[in-house]
């Protein structure tokens, strides 16, 4: 049976503050190297990587540095940030990316999806998607890491995307995101609900229980997380251990 | 030994180059089916579809290379992912293309044999591997040990004698395939940490 994933995630705005006065690149792999072989050598499910400050500076994915961390890891691997034509798709494949992710791109220019299904097929397009959470209870897709308004529903968006050929969703609670206050387990569960790809869950995770929660009541096939793994003493393994206690189908190495 | 892996403009090949290397094994990429001859191993990998796949095959001569160098001489050849898939006669994937036929059987979309479960296409994650028979291929793995997949088709193999693996998602599905020194794997055992290396090593293993 399919086992629940569960997902580091590495933002890569901290190697950009790393980098910030300096040009050397051996150093800003450096920080981010030392992290993908610890995750490598837990075997975890699979890594995310996203370069969060790419599209903001309207820069292209650095493929060296994927290239050079595709060397070290033997997991699959996820790579987003900057993502805006099907040459950067095919470019970061071919340094290493197993599946890529898009997100701003997809607003303005949703043929990315279906091009990029066709000539890579739908299984190494994931579409990324941050949702914001109004006073009101409305929910709305945000882009450029949260910084431009879309008016997308949320529900439609994911289901535009499914239609154009994305192979997985990427959902993430901007809310939520390094809160540690829990996933937004009812977007999660209209989102899953409503398709019938993958959905990975992301923002918020603060415990193993909030894992449990987004598989079980949000319906979600996979859990990403980042402040839990990087700011606490938990680990992928131990979700693992408690997730299986309680389960659910995780894998077994 | 050589191991040629077999560039057709479709994917990511660094990882599998560098997961032989990990395994000992001296790799090279190549797009010229005329280095097929130096090699001691051929690797098909693929990630794409399997129209364009076998468009870009053809176009560069692989297929000769590969039938000659496979049937004739004997080379073992591993499909990864669609390159399994392209080991089969036949694919559905956005209309009927043919394969390389080194293994009866096509090439089809996933579905669930059980309909009404919460069911997701594409099959993308861990899963596990379930002997049918023995093979060198499977030497020295746990029974049951979980892979990682991520694919919308599977390959329906004609005979199931050439099944030496059932993965199970919506239907039990070859996961491992093979016939004489031919070997096709619907995982990805670049991205499958110990347990891919294990394959690997096992291919590497068969003269």
């Amino acid at each position: 049976m399919l086992k629940a994933r569960i997902i580091p995630t590495i933002l890569w705005k901290d190697i950009g503050i790393v980098k910030g006065v300096g040009f050397n690149s051996w150093r800003r792999v450096g920080s981010l190297l030392p992290a993908i072989k610890v995750y490598n050598t837990r075997q975890v499910d699979e890594l995310i990587i996203v370069d969060i400050t790419a599209t903001e500076q309207d820069r292209e994915p650095d493929y060296d540095v994927i290239d050079e961390i595709a060397d070290e890891c033997f997991v699959p691997l996820t790579v987003g940030g900057g993502v805006k034509g099907v040459d950067h798709i095919k470019k970061l494949l071919r340094a290493g990316a197993d599946k890529v992710s898009i997100n701003s791109s997809c607003y303005s220019n949703p043929e990315i999806v279906s091009k990029g299904a066709d000539l890579f097929g739908t299984q190494c397009i994931v579409v990324s998607i941050d949702v914001y959470k109004d006073a009101d209870g409305t929910y709305e897709c945000l882009k450029n890491s949260g910084k431009i308004s879309t008016g997308k529903d949320p529900v439609k968006w994911a289901k535009e995307m499914e239609l154009r050929g994305a192979g997985e969703l990427l959902i993430t609670s901007i809310i939520n995101d390094g809160a540690m206050t829990g996933y937004d387990i009812d977007l999660i569960k209209r989102i899953s609900d409503s398709v019938t790809i993958p959905v990975i869950a992301s923002g918020g995770a603060s415990d193993y229980e909030d894992m449990y929660q987004a598989l079980t009541t949000g319906h979600a096939s996979a859990v990403a997380a980042a402040s839990i793994f990087h700011f606490t003493e938990k680990t992928p393994l131990e979700a693992k251990h408690y997730l299986g206690k309680k389960g659910i189908l995780v894998r077994k190495y | 030994m050589s191991v040629l892996i077999i560039d057709y403009g479709m994917c990511n090949l660094g990882s599998v180059k560098r997961a032989f290397e990990e395994c000992g094994a001296s790799a090279f990429i190549s797009d010229n089916p005329r280095d097929a001859e130096k090699a001691s191993h051929l690797v098909l990998p693929g990630v794409g579809a399997f129209g364009d796949a076998m468009k870009n095959i053809i176009s560069a001569g692989w297929d000769k290379a590969i039938r000659k160098n496979v049937l004739e001489e004997n080379v073992p050849i591993l499909g990864i992912c669609l390159g399994m898939q392209l080991l089969a006669e036949k694919g559905f994937e956005g209309g009927e293309h043919l394969g390389l036929g080194l293994i009866q059987g096509e090439v089809i979309k996933i579905y669930n044999e059980n309909p009404g479960s919460t069911f997701r296409v594409p099959h993308i994650g861990w899963n596990e591997i379930h002997k049918q028979q023995d093979h060198a291929i499977l030497e020295k793995l746990q029974p049951s040990t979980d892979f990682y997949f991520v694919h919308s088709y599977f390959f329906k193999t004609t005979h199931k004698e050439d099944i030496l693996t059932t993965t199970h998602y919506g239907l039990d599905f070859p996961s491992i395939v093979s016939k004489d020194k031919i070997t096709g794997v619907q995982f990805h055992p670049e991205k499958s940490s110990r347990a891919g290396f294990q394959i690997i090593r096992n291919f590497l293993s068969i003269n």
